[in-house]
């Protein structure tokens, strides 16, 4: 079976601390994790960013397990919002992105932007001269 | 006896749609082959080109008088403080100046939004006098109730500028982009090759008066820029190594467009205005087609610690290098990044060569050259003695 990467945003509800939820998506759906970026605020909500790889029938299972207990799970490209047209193709927000999303075109200096390398680190929003860069990771929405 | 050309000639064979003009990029390609003798012989102009953030940018705005009039002494743009200390309804509004409730909205955002078309809200205070009695006035206005609005910058188009890195622990937010610790990222801002000072260093065609591309129409340049500086270190082909001179320039600004001004507001630093910048250089002589023909290899600058007190030099790079996405600093290997945009740089120089093909866009002869030995002066800070500074 071909295994598949995704990055997913796991929102976890309050008093959700006293599960092994991790453990459980290891040892019963195979799915190897690896934490992004996690901000855990005690008896408040926690958000992780979970890049999981399995087949896809366990990531599956496995979202769908996490979702049972009341996380909410969402592709991490569907957290990411980019103002493409007005972007200028400065440049800045390529200085501070070392997961390799944000890179200029060796040819045209056009910005390109491949979410799939995003890990959310959020420096890129504060960089953009332009604030075109929007990441909701916390659901402060 | 080497080809020379005046500007009449160059100006007539674009008149008569038959002048040869390349992108400096273009130049540059082509002098890999080409000698300069060549290149005067089959080249009349060469375009040159920047788009980067310019702080030292601003306009000149006239309101109109009100009726009753009032003499406008203190001055709000959106909140965004403008300079009364004009006549009644004159100002400069200044690019960095801002809304102090909203200090990511600045004089740049408000010319943004006047040359988008937008209504923008004035409010303006004076004292009251007899010949201007009104003593507040809270109005719109909008590119079209506007007298006068031109673009008027006293520093531009930096001939060459720093590399900025940052040796210390902390991260540094800077006009230079956000500077990560440990010398993790190296940021540099010129387009290289295309940049208008470096294909004319010693200023024999750009001088006060150059019809240039400004913001999306046609500017001038007026004086030497401020900090305006002919001796700086320059290399082996007199190209300075570092950040040299400067333009003064001039358009106006109800003919401009955001896609070519740009507001913008850099982390913990303040707002800035991303001002585009086209000049044509006519080819006049071999020794032009020699300037012209420099490329990214050939062009160094100096990388400077942004983190450290008054910035020390670490070395000195080609754009070569740096366009190759990493150099070498202290035996460290840095990720460079730009901060100013190549790609609407490159847009400006193919327009500018374009209005020239078509006969739209004339060379204008310098109707004065700027100086050519000129350096700069620190602030000193003088002590005075108690009470001393009342008397001034």
């Amino acid at each position: 079976m071909n295994s598949v990467k995704r990055k997913i945003i796991l929102r976890f509800p309050p008093q959700s601390g006293d599960k092994p939820l991790s453990y459980v998506l290891v040892k019963d759906y195979d799915i190897k994790i690896n934490i992004l970026k996690a901000e855990v605020m005690p008896g408040k909500r926690g958000s992780l960013l979970l890049e999981m790889e399995g087949t896809q029938r366990n990531l599956d299972k496995g979202i769908a397990y996490l979702e049972a207990h009341n996380v909410e799970c969402q592709p991490l490209e569907k957290r990411l919002k980019f103002e493409s047209l007005k972007c200028i193709s400065c440049g800045n927000c390529t200085a501070v992105c070392f997961a390799g999303a944000l890179t200029m075109n060796p040819e045209t200096w056009v910005l390109e932007f491949n979410k799939d390398e995003c890990i959310a680190c959020e420096l890129c929003v504060k960089a953009c001269p332009l604030k075109l860069f929007e990441i909701d990771f916390r659901d402060e929405n | 006896m080497a080809r020379v050309k005046s500007y009449h000639e160059i100006n007539e064979k674009i008149r008569k749609g038959e002048a040869v003009v390349l992108t400096a990029e273009e130049v540059a390609e082509m002098a890999k082959t080409a000698t300069p003798e060549e290149i005067v012989e089959k080249v009349d102009v060469v375009t040159t080109a920047t788009f980067g953030a310019m702080c030292s940018s601003g306009a000149f705005i006239n309101f109109g008088h009100a009726n009753p009039p009032i003499r406008m002494e203190k001055i709000r743009l959106n909140g965004v403080p403008a300079y009364g200390g004009l006549a009644a309804v004159d100002t400069y509004l200044g690019a960095t100046s801002v809304n102090s409730d909203n200090p990511e909205y600045g004089g740049a955002h408000v010319i943004q939004d006047l040359i988008d078309g937008k209504d923008v809200i004035l409010e303006a205070w004076g004292k009251g006098t007899d010949c201007y009695p009104r003593k507040h006035i809270r109005t719109i206005i909008n590119k079209e109730t506007l007298n006068e609005m031109f673009l008027f910058n006293p520093r531009n188009a930096y001939q060459n500028y720093n590399v900025a890195v940052n040796t210390t622990s902390k991260i540094k937010y800077t006009y230079m982009g956000t500077l990560l610790p440990n010398m993790r990222n190296a940021n540099y801002s010129t387009s290289g090759e295309l940049s208008p000072l470096l294909n004319d260093p010693e200023f024999k065609t750009i001088g006060i008066g150059t019809r240039i591309f400004l913001g999306g129409t046609v500017g001038y340049v007026v004086w030497p820029g401020t900090q305006f500086h002919t001796n700086k270190p320059k290399d082996e082909n007199g190209v300075p190594v570092t950040n040299a001179a400067t333009l003064a320039v001039i358009g106006n600004l109800k003919e401009m467009s955001s896609e070519f001004l740009q507001a913008a507001y850099y982390e913990k630093y303040g707002v800035s205005l991303f001002v585009g910048i086209g000049i044509p250089i006519p080819i006049l002589n071999v020794e032009m087609a020699r300037r012209v023909s420099i490329n990214n290899s050939q062009i160094q600058t100096s990388v400077l610690d942004y983190g450290s007190p008054g910035s020390p030099k670490l070395g000195q790079v080609t754009y070569e290098q740096l366009r190759s996405g990493e150099i070498e600093v202290n035996g460290q290997k840095v990720k460079t990044a730009p901060v100013a945009s190549l790609s609407k740089a490159r847009k400006i120089a193919g327009l500018l060569k374009e209005m020239i093909q078509k006969g739209e866009f004339f060379i204008q002869e310098p109707v004065q050259l700027f100086p050519s030995n000129t350096s700069l002066k620190g602030l000193v800070e003088v002590e005075m003695l108690d009470g001393e500074g009342g008397k001034l």
